[in-house]
């Protein structure tokens, strides 16, 4: 990118994208806070991390305009790790989870999200958002009604108060009117004080303190690999739903190191690893934010917020962070994949809801996707294998048989293609016509001398026609972008 | 035939450039391309919604809106366009020109131009555009970029066009003067003009020979020439030559190997594109 695109990229749109960061920084706090609760470290771990990746992603990410912070869908992934082996680890697995982002950015692997179809986005989309939602239940059990009443009543002002305004954040206006009802009323809630140690000075850099040994590593890699997926998924997933938001081009390879820089810099001062988030993204879209500035005001003014209102952060009670997080997830999930349901095929109806299933039932995102991506090849190649006609003629003098093939024939159509032939027919020869047929792998190589050998014990003479052509297919790349024509030779025989 | 590129963005230097486009042609007798780009998103779609809560399908919702706006605006902008390129078009015809195409596409003009310049022989453009009264950051900046991206010569119209008779050319010795120089010799557009060729900086005899040479080229090919050096500061003796000789014309090459050169590349060149009063024929 040259430099003169990557200036236009920060100045272009400065004063709404002030104003969107703002906006987002607001909305930032109560969700780090939120995931720090998931991920079992104190709320600065998270609000530190949120500070550190929005800011350094603001300079070396791929897509402008997009949010990234501490997550829900890696705070999930941490659980373990916090529980058995502490802090410490946590932040060595964050810069091991960035080093692996980086390298991923450096081969390129951004590109394999093509692999990942519209029915695993949605689903991990969907499965994101409920696993959000469960997060908050904890929270209910054992709480009176107050609670309840409170969420519910936080819940009232973030959608009613758009109706009659939109020029102030409504969750900012749900946290302030809950902690000041709740202060003054004297309710015995829990507050993001109770929860652990907020944030009173600027990060401060520290290497995590571990042994920097094999042992260290073989603790902290089985967390950072689903951590280094789980982050270059959802960065890429939302990247893409920036890009169509705001009919704008990203640089997906330079995101992947993007965020693997950023978490690296965020283990170094004290957080967890993130990534984007679709939420505080179709947030910061919404509030006019387009470019780099946006994602480095939201950073910057969530830690100047911190550090300055730190007393009053602590008396936010936590109905106010949980209506504000059931906001977040409303706001992910894709409720038109119900309507879809009758519209989209079966087979994209499956992928989604097995996504959504394997991930709320292994709490891993990149499990889901793993899942949703295979099913959706399976369904793929199933479909193509119906691509697949075998037609027959008898010649005049009943001598001569002509097997016409037309289409694909791959591993999964290969039984099909062998069951389509009769050999109880007594027959002197026999044609099978492969000219518009296309020979994908050896299975289908394979099933083709079954065919012929098996004519010949039968007694039958066998010719083959156009195999030659039929058999192009068979290399791994069929050149089509270098060869001009490639493709029309392809549909033609 | 030749072929000559034209960028208009119907700015208060669209008629200018017209003119200059329709000078160029004729002394040419080329074929004019007339390019406007509808640059996106210098601004944005606005919304106003600082609520910061996401509902129901926010992300459909937010994109239908977004498009919706993009949808309205691009509209203006393809008529305004289209206005734009008719008003172009009439211009040029009443110059008498025949062979003139107009075109509008979507994207950054220097993206354009690297893209259209290929088949051109020259590229016009001018001195500042749509944005350069309000936005201080695009003064001058897509000049400087299609002047750097730029592998023909650029004629960078000024305000307004005025006869072209007397022509100062830039002499540092450097490959771009020397292109100047060819150009001038092989090129009708020059053809018949008088020319002033000026070094600026110190006499030496090695750069004496050499304009000396360039100087005896120019007068075989016919021109009516002049060569002079005169020390000082770059940019301060060819504003003033331009004034005093009542220069119609500067031809400068956009890449030197002297003193011009650090002049050039920085963004002094759009200072002292802008600085003298009268159009500017670039070369690479």
């Amino acid at each position: 990118m040259s430099k003169s695109s990557y200036y236009r990229e920060w100045s272009s749109n400065v004063g709404r994208d002030v104003v969107a960061g703002a906006v987002v920084a607001l909305a930032l706090i109560p969700e780090a806070i939120a995931f720090s609760i998931i991920a079992g470290v104190d709320p600065k771990v998270g609000l530190y991390a949120s500070f550190c990746i929005a800011v350094v992603i603001a300079f070396v990410g791929g897509r402008p305009g997009m949010i990234s912070a501490a997550t829900g869908a890696m705070a999930l992934l941490m659980i373990d790790l916090v529980k058995d082996h502490g802090l410490q680890y946590l932040l060595a697995a964050t810069l091991l989870t960035g080093v692996l982002q980086i390298f991923a950015g450096l081969f390129k692997l951004g590109n394999l999200m093509r692999f990942v179809s519209r029915s695993v986005v949605t689903g991990f989309v969907n499965a994101l958002a409920i696993l959000i939602f469960m997060a908050q239940l904890p929270e209910f059990k054992g709480a009176g009604w107050q609670m309840y009443a409170m969420v519910a009543a936080g819940l009232i002002i973030i959608y009613g108060l758009p109706r009659f305004t939109k020029a102030v954040p409504s969750p900012l206006v749900c946290i302030v009117a809950l902690t000041g009802f709740s202060m003054v009323m004297g309710l015995d809630l829990r507050t993001v004080g109770d929860l652990g140690e907020l944030p009173s000075a600027l990060p401060t850099f520290l290497l995590p303190n571990v042994p920097w040994n094999l042992e260290t590593l073989w603790i902290i890699l089985p967390t950072a690999i689903p951590l280094a997926i789980v982050g270059l998924l959802e960065s890429l997933m939302t990247a893409t739903i920036v890009d169509d938001m705001t009919d704008t081009a990203s640089d997906k390879n330079r995101e992947c190191s993007g965020q693997g820089i950023s978490n690296i810099v965020a283990g170094m001062f004290g957080g967890m690893a993130g990534c984007a988030m679709i939420g505080q993204s179709v947030i910061n879209v919404k509030s006019g934010g387009r470019g780099r500035l946006s994602a480095f005001s939201a950073g910057a003014l969530l830690l100047i917020l911190i550090v300055v209102l730190g007393g009053w952060v602590k008396q936010i009670p936590m109905p106010a962070l949980v209506a504000v997080m059931i906001m977040v997830s409303i706001g992910t999930f894709s409720w038109a994949s119900f309507r879809n349901f009758r519209l989209h095929p079966k087979s994209s109806s499956i992928v989604m809801v097995s996504t959504v299933a394997v991930v709320v039932g292994t709490h891993n995102l990149a499990l889901g996707v793993g899942v949703g991506v295979l099913l959706s090849a399976l369904f793929f190649a199933r479909k193509v294998s119906q691509l697949l006609e075998i037609t027959s003629d008898l010649s005049v003098d009943r001598t001569t048989r002509t097997y016409q093939i037309r289409g694909q024939l791959f591993f999964v159509s290969a039984n099909t293609f062998a069951d389509a032939f009769d050999f109880r027919e007594v027959i002197q020869q026999v044609r099978i016509d492969v000219s518009l047929a296309h020979f994908w792998d050896l299975t289908a190589i394979n099933a083709l001398d079954k065919i012929v050998i098996k004519f010949r014990r039968e007694g039958a003479a066998v010719e083959l026609v156009g195999l030659n052509a039929a058999s192009k297919t068979i290399v791994d790349r069929l050149g089509t972008h270098d060869k001009p024509g490639a493709m029309d030779q392809l549909a033609a025989h | 035939m030749s072929s000559i590129l034209s960028c208009t963005d119907g700015s208060v230097y669209a008629r200018s450039v017209y003119d200059h486009t329709a000078w160029a042609a004729q002394r040419m007798a080329a074929a004019v391309h007339i390019l406007h780009c509808l640059e996106p998103r210098r601004n944005p779609a606005a919304l106003t919604d600082l609520s910061g809560a996401i509902g129901v399908d926010a992300q459909a919702k937010l994109t239908a809106e977004l498009v919706a706006l993009d949808e309205t605006r691009a509209r203006v902008a393809q008529a305004h366009a289209r206005a734009i390129l008719a008003d172009a078009e009439r211009h040029l015809a009443a110059a008498g020109l025949k062979h003139v195409m107009v075109e509008a596409i979507h994207g950054e003009l220097t993206d354009a131009i690297t893209r259209f310049e290929a088949t051109a022989d020259l590229v016009v453009i001018g001195k500042r555009g749509e944005h350069a009264d309000f936005a201080k950051l695009h003064v001058g900046g897509n000049l400087e970029r299609v002047i750097r991206s730029c592998h023909h010569p650029v004629l960078v119209a000024s305000r307004a066009f005025a006869p072209i008779e007397r022509v100062l050319v830039a002499f540092d010795d450097g490959p771009s003067s020397r292109a100047a120089i060819d150009f001038a010799v092989t090129n009708p557009l020059l053809r018949g003009l008088s020319l002033y060729l000026l070094h600026v900086g110190n006499p030496n005899p090695e750069l004496q020979s050499s304009l000396e040479a360039a100087r005896s080229q120019l007068a075989a090919a016919g021109f009516v020439v002049a060569a002079d050096v005169v020390a000082g500061d770059v940019e301060q003796v060819i504003v003033d030559t331009v004034k005093m000789e009542s220069v119609n014309l500067l031809v400068m090459g956009a890449y030197g190997h002297s003193r011009i050169r650090q002049f050039i590349v920085g963004s002094t060149t759009t200072t002292m594109v802008r600085t003298c009063q009268v159009p500017v024929l670039m070369f690479r």
